[in-house]
């Protein structure tokens, strides 16, 4: 029982198939579900390629539609030869929110490792591309133009450590949304079964309240699953964005 | 009711303390054995960083694969299709609507040709005939004329025949009268003298 109502249980790694280190664990298991949805969805639904779009297709034009057109605002057009990956980053992390937020699921995206190396992903492009493009003109990201010499070292400075912190925040901001909010829909759910159970029907009447609670904060997950997918996005078009036009 | 609750509020607040990476050990400890499972918060368990990162580099780099090389390639055709297929259709349509507007205006132009050739023959027809009445009028006049010219003269001829045989009348009647009367007959010479004499009156 103590099992079973552990908020913590749900975020528990588990190896499915091999031992050690590198074993197929549940969280690999639930990365390759979300490839394998998302590639569905995508197939599925422009399958018919049909001038007037069904449900399916209407919803994959949607979502090309949408991170385009993100991606346009925040960074032009210049910032298309990113799409393949901000489209990936965008669809990857919308599926896996979704999918932890079935009941019994494990969350990919609620392991910090993985908004981490997510966000690296990003941090890696950003720097390597941004290097290769301009060279050490690249370093003009750190220095504004216009600013009095003397207190460009600290304003530099603090460019710098914006930079630095911007992988830590990209990926603590997904992570500890997805997680806070299991957490919650965990107790919060644990109690309607704990009240029923020590206090009887006195305790099943008392444990809609908490129930009402639950069902509220689900349709809130589901909001911040897919909110948390596009400040995601959209904060790696803005950091891809530098990558482009690195003077301020 | 606080005695049940009490257990899930510790651990509630039990995993809040060590929910930062410092205190992963203390709250392995401390929590060890409340859900049997073992080991650190899951999140912060470094022990399974390496195999997360792996599998994600795997599954991420088949997602990218995939989206790059058939996915969005499949769905921009289809977007980018509509698009031609509008803007197709809006150009077949101006272009239809060219032709109408062309073939409106030739039909404009036939019916203003037809009606300014109707005009030129119905009035060279009117001409025609108008000509035509003119000359028939003249001939007609002239004939009359002519005629009249004749009939004049006939009758100018005819009168001039009845004079003279006036005169012949006259000259016989004369002398048949003076005979009567005179019992004798005069000279002839001067009964024509004295009929001319009168004539000429």
């Amino acid at each position: 029982m103590a099992g079973a109502l552990d908020p913590i249980h749900q975020f528990q790694i588990v190896p499915l198939i091999g031992e050690g280190t590198f074993a197929f664990t549940n969280s690999a298991a639930y990365m390759a579900l979300t490839v394998v949805l998302i590639t569905g969805f995508l197939m599925i639904g422009t399958s018919a390629r049909t001038l007037v779009p069904g449900r399916l297709q209407s919803l994959a034009e949607m979502s090309y539609e949408f991170v385009a057109g993100t991606v346009r605002q925040t960074s032009g057009d210049g910032g298309m030869k990113f799409f393949p990956l901000v489209f990936s980053l965008f669809m990857f992390v919308l599926f896996a929110n979704l999918i932890g937020l079935i009941p019994y699921t494990f969350t990919v995206t609620s392991h910090i490792i993985v908004t981490f190396a997510l966000s690296m992903v990003v941090m890696l492009t950003v720097v390597i591309y941004g290097f290769a493009k301009h060279g050490t003109h690249f370093l003009h990201l750190f220095v504004p133009s216009g600013v009095p010499g003397y207190i460009l070292p600290l304003v530099a400075a603090i460019e710098v450590i914006s930079f630095l912190s911007r992988p830590i925040s990209l990926s603590v901001r997904l992570f500890a949304n997805m997680l806070a909010g299991h957490i919650t829909l965990k107790v919060f759910a644990g109690f309607v079964t704990m009240l029923s159970a020590s206090l009887g029907g006195v305790g099943l009447a008392l444990g809609v309240l908490p129930l009402i609670l639950a069902i509220g904060i689900t349709a809130l997950e589901f909001l911040v699953a897919f909110l948390q997918a596009y400040v995601f996005t959209l904060l790696a078009c803005m950091y891809l964005n530098d990558a482009l036009h690195p003077g301020h | 009711m606080t005695e049940t609750a009490g257990p899930a509020g510790t651990i509630i607040l039990a995993q809040a303390e060590h929910a930062t990476p410092a205190e992963t050990h203390a709250g392995t400890e401390a929590h060890g054995g409340g859900h049997g499972g073992g080991g650190a918060f899951p999140p912060f368990d470094s022990s399974t960083f390496a195999g997360q990162i792996l599998w994600l580099a795997i599954f991420f780099g088949l997602l990218y694969l995939l989206m790059s090389k058939v996915a969005i390639p499949r769905v921009a055709n289809i977007v980018e299709g509509r698009a031609e297929r509008i803007a197709g259709d809006l150009a077949e349509a101006r272009r239809l609507r060219a032709e109408s507007k062309a073939a409106g205006e030739a039909y404009e132009k036939a019916l203003a040709d037809a009606r300014s050739k109707a005009q030129t023959i119905a009035s060279e027809t009117r001409e025609r005939v108008s000509k035509e009445a003119d000359d028939n009028r003249k001939r007609t006049e002239a004939e009359l004329n002519a005629k009249l010219e004749a009939a004049a003269a006939q009758i100018g001829a005819t009168k001039a025949q009845a004079l003279s045989n006036v005169r012949v009348i006259a000259v016989d009647a004369a002398s048949a009268i003076v005979e009567r009367l005179a019992g004798a007959s005069a000279p002839a010479a001067e009964i024509e003298r004295a009929v001319d004499a009168s004539l000429a009156r």
